[in-house]
């Protein structure tokens, strides 16, 4: 990978997965009032781990391809109820909201990270 | 049926069936009173059977929005009254009321906007990053 993406590969990974992670937190709000509806997330640090810590294949000749191998699907959990529901729901609004403000602002910061990344390779570049 | 695609079909979809469910409701509650000459013709209360609808439905897992499967009438029979003096009294003198619960009602109502103002907020939400995100780098 050339230097600008590695640059940006960690926060671009993180910012992907918690767009990933907004989206099944809204089908566990659309799901609020389903019966047997089972409320899923995913582990966002384990899920970096394995985005990020998968590279290009190591190759010990040079007439060899390094090929990309990028991490395919989510691991989706189960959430745990706070209060099991009679329906067999598990989707808890305080719960979701929660989680959801919480993934919308990580997303924020991740963003803002990148924004000052992209800020600093350009006055590099500039020379300024 | 359309396909799953963004979290604009998640909640919008979320949002139809909720707006589903507060019609039920307005239905009912307008109904909730009302006296019929025999059992058969008396109103019951119309209920929506809420169903996910996975974007992937082969795994069922993923992302997924709500549906609205059909609109059920309730089971419960409708309340035979005594009133022999009603125009609308059969043979015997019975009325039959309509098996709406208004209190029921009124909690489904306040659930139902409430989770309808959930996925708005979510929405909305969403917006607002993606405006954030499209001007990444300037």
């Amino acid at each position: 990978m050339n230097k600008i993406g590695s640059y940006l590969n960690f926060h671009a990974q993180a910012l992907e997965l918690r767009s990933r992670r907004n989206e099944i937190l809204a089908s566990n709000i659309a799901n609020a009032a389903t019966p047997n509806f089972k409320a899923r997330d995913l582990d966002f640090d384990a899920e970096i781990n394995r985005h990020v810590g998968i590279g290009p294949l190591q190759t010990t000749n040079e007439q060899h391809f390094p090929t990309a191998i990028a991490a395919t699907g989510d691991r989706l959990l189960f959430r745990e109820p706070v209060n099991s529901s009679l329906d067999g729901n598990t989707v808890e609004l305080s719960v979701e909201q929660m989680e959801f403000s919480e993934n919308v602002t990580r997303y924020q910061t991740t963003l803002t990270f990148l924004n000052n990344r992209i800020s600093g390779l350009m006055s590099a570049i500039r020379g300024e | 049926m359309s396909e799953i695609k963004n979290i604009f079909d998640i909640s919008g979809r979320a949002m139809a069936a909720q707006l589903v469910r507060l019609n039920t409701v307005a239905s009912n509650l307008a109904n909730a009173g009302t006296i019929s000459s025999n059992k058969e013709e008396a109103f019951r209360a119309l209920k929506p059977v809420f169903q996910t609808r996975y974007a992937d439905e082969l795994k069922r897992s993923g992302i997924s929005t709500v549906d609205v499967l059909t609109v059920a009438e309730v089971t419960r029979a409708p309340e035979k009254a005594f009133m022999p003096h009603h125009p609308s009294a059969d043979a015997d003198g019975f009325v039959y009321r309509a098996a709406v619960d208004e209190n029921e009602e009124m909690v489904e109502m306040v659930e139902a906007s409430r989770q309808y103002q959930n996925n708005v907020e979510v929405i909305s939400t969403i917006r607002a990053l993606m405006m954030r995100t499209i001007n990444m780098g300037k």
